[in-house]
């Protein structure tokens, strides 16, 4: 054996000189015809269906259930008579499904960094403008379908409750109300999947959730009630406020350009930047 | 098989991995070694493309990994088996990923048998999952759809002996099925036993590289003797690269014949003459180790 290379010597194709009977004798696989692309529609309904089978998800649908039940109940047993109408019966839903399903949308997103799983899905998947698409496409989609089962079972409280109560079942809903309702519950859907995009991290996100959806309008709200100058450029610049109006059935056109311009502000610029940020952040 | 061509990357200024060129053959498995935070990582996250290059390439089967059209059926992934979902069963999170592929989600509890998961293991929760069963999950993940190339980032991590032969053993039966096997650890008696081929980094750099029955060879001759010094001295007098392996240990670069030679010449009587095997590898890679470790490593080690 004669060596006289020393041991940080180089070579520079691996074991082209060196004995190799492994690579003879091992039979080389045909190459295989490359499969098929993945296509979108399977993205999404794998990220439906990552929304619910973790512990946090079947909790998270677990709980916006039992209170929509629950406020159903309250509602039969507490309210006057007189209130037992669709309205009262579709917002006592509506609230826990409103407060509760964005984090559902934000964990989506923000689970793929705190748990990590984001390892293999981007690896899976090594396009992460396709993962995220499918998640806010998926957040979108919960978002509607929330809104759709609270407004059901509004309904059948509505008719369980005044049949119970003994009133006339009072419907008074239109088409336009509706609209603005799914509308709205998008919106927050959105709310939720932007603030995960941007802060990529599940408590940061929750705690910014909550921030944002309560601390927020009550300072703002503080603000103007102070403060002149304030008042007027309110619902400019604040998103609750400007969303107020889509709870209550109907929009001017200034409500639109409220929505509109407190909307970009909250919404569409930080989501803008979050979906940047995803495209850049190293997944750990 | 994989090709890697002059990648470098960066992070603020640092070269994490710097102008590494290497290749992963089929049939063969090929071994990533390199201490601690020496770039091996990095190196295979480029590869997946879950970092982007600063410069040079990486390709699988011919492809950039991100223009592959479902990566999973082709290259199976494992770069850290504690990156799992913990709220999820390892079953569903094998669903998950059959799902993503396409394929029936009877594949996921095949590959769970595969593994040798119990079914009771597999609907249980990932967070209660020791290391050693996430690895095998993480491997049943890159096993799911049968690919032809295996990059395992450190997979023997967390396993037990028995379960360490296992790994062994199913990678041996992957290259020789004529699969491309590229795995990485930072303990060399690990991939000594199951690697045909070697690359060796070190802070960013390749080091090393080529079939293990090279590297090995290029050893030298390891020579003991009570007055080590005064044979050294001889032995560099002939122009022989000699390195110091504890108190009265030396390993020459050159074959023991000649060694012996010398040792007679200089009148230095000797305790111990043979060919160094794999201690040159080692040795390498303790300096390269004690370079980037905390702490020091004691000399002699690799004798």
């Amino acid at each position: 054996m004669s060596t006289t290379t020393t041991s940080t010597t180089t070579s520079t194709t691996a074991g082209t000189t060196g004995p190799a009977p492994t690579a003879s004798v091992a039979p080389t696989r045909t190459r295989r015809p490359a499969p098929a692309p993945i296509p979108f529609t399977r993205l999404l309904q794998v990220e439906l269906t990552k929304m619910f089978d973790t512990r946090s998800g079947r909790w998270l649908t677990v709980s916006v259930a039992a209170t929509a039940l629950v406020a159903t109940v309250a509602v039969i047993l507490v309210a006057p008579d007189a209130s037992l109408t669709y309205d009262t019966f579709g917002s006592a839903v509506g609230v826990p499904i409103a407060v509760l399903l964005p984090v559902l949308a934000l964990l989506s997103v923000t689970s793929e960094y705190t748990q990590r799983s984001g390892l293999t899905t981007f690896t899976l998947v090594p396009h992460r403008g396709r993962v995220v698409r499918a998640k806010l496409a998926a957040s979108v989609l919960v978002g509607l379908v929330g809104i759709a089962v609270a407004l059901g079972t509004g309904a059948v409280g509505n008719l369980v409750g005044s049949s119970v109560a003994g009133v006339d079942t009072v419907w008074a809903v239109s088409a336009g109300q509706v609209a603005c309702l799914f509308l709205a519950n998008v919106l927050n859907m959105l709310v939720g999947f932007m603030l995960g995009v941007l802060i990529r991290n599940s408590p940061g996100a929750i705690v910014a959730y909550f921030v944002y959806s309560f601390v927020l309008p009550t300072l703002t709200l503080a603000l103007a009630a102070y403060q002149d100058w304030f008042a007027d450029l309110h619902p400019w610049v604040d998103f609750s406020v400007a969303q107020g109006p889509l709870y209550e059935g109907g929009l001017s056109a200034t409500e639109w350009a409220h929505l509109a311009v407190a909307g970009s502000l909250w919404l569409v610029l930080p989501l803008a930047v979050g979906l940047w940020l995803v495209g850049r952040s190293e997944v750990k | 098989m994989i090709d890697v061509t002059a990648l470098t990357r960066t992070y603020d200024g640092h070269r994490a991995v710097d102008a590494v060129t290497f290749a992963a053959r089929p049939g063969r498995v090929t071994g990533f070694l390199g201490p601690n935070g020496a770039g091996k990582s990095t190196t295979m996250r480029v590869l997946v493309g879950l970092t982007p290059a600063t410069s040079g390439s990486a390709t699988v089967l011919g492809r950039r990994y991100a223009d592959l059209p479902n990566p999973g059926r082709e290259v199976g992934v494992l770069l850290d088996a504690s990156a799992q979902h913990a709220g999820r069963t390892g079953l569903e999170t094998l669903r998950i990923a059959a799902r993503t592929m396409g394929l029936p989600l009877g594949r996921a509890d095949e590959m769970v048998e595969r593994v040798s998961l119990t079914g009771t293991e597999a609907g249980r929760r990932v967070k209660n999952y020791s290391l050693g069963m996430r690895q095998r999950l993480g491997i049943a993940t890159a096993l799911l759809g049968d690919p032809e190339v295996l990059v395992l980032d450190e997979p023997a991590n967390g396993l037990d002996p028995a379960g360490i032969r296992w790994m062994r053993d199913l990678l041996r039966d992957f290259a020789d099925d004529g699969g491309t096997v590229l795995l990485s650890s930072h303990l060399l008696h690990e991939i000594e036993v199951v690697a045909d081929d070697l690359v060796v980094i070190g802070r960013g750099r390749i080091v090393a590289q080529g079939s293990k029955a090279e590297l090995l060879a290029a050893a030298g001759t390891l020579v003991r003797s009570p007055a080590a010094a005064a044979l050294a001295r001889a032995l560099e007098a002939e122009g022989v690269h000699v390195a110091t392996v504890g108190p009265d240990g030396l390993r020459a670069e050159a074959d023991p014949d000649l060694v012996g030679r010398v040792a007679l010449a200089a009148g230095t009587p000797l305790t111990e003459l043979r060919a160094a095997d794999g201690a040159g590898l080692e040795e390498m890679f303790l300096e390269l180790t004690a370079d980037t470790a905390r702490e020091s490593t004691p000399e002699g080690v690799a004798a």
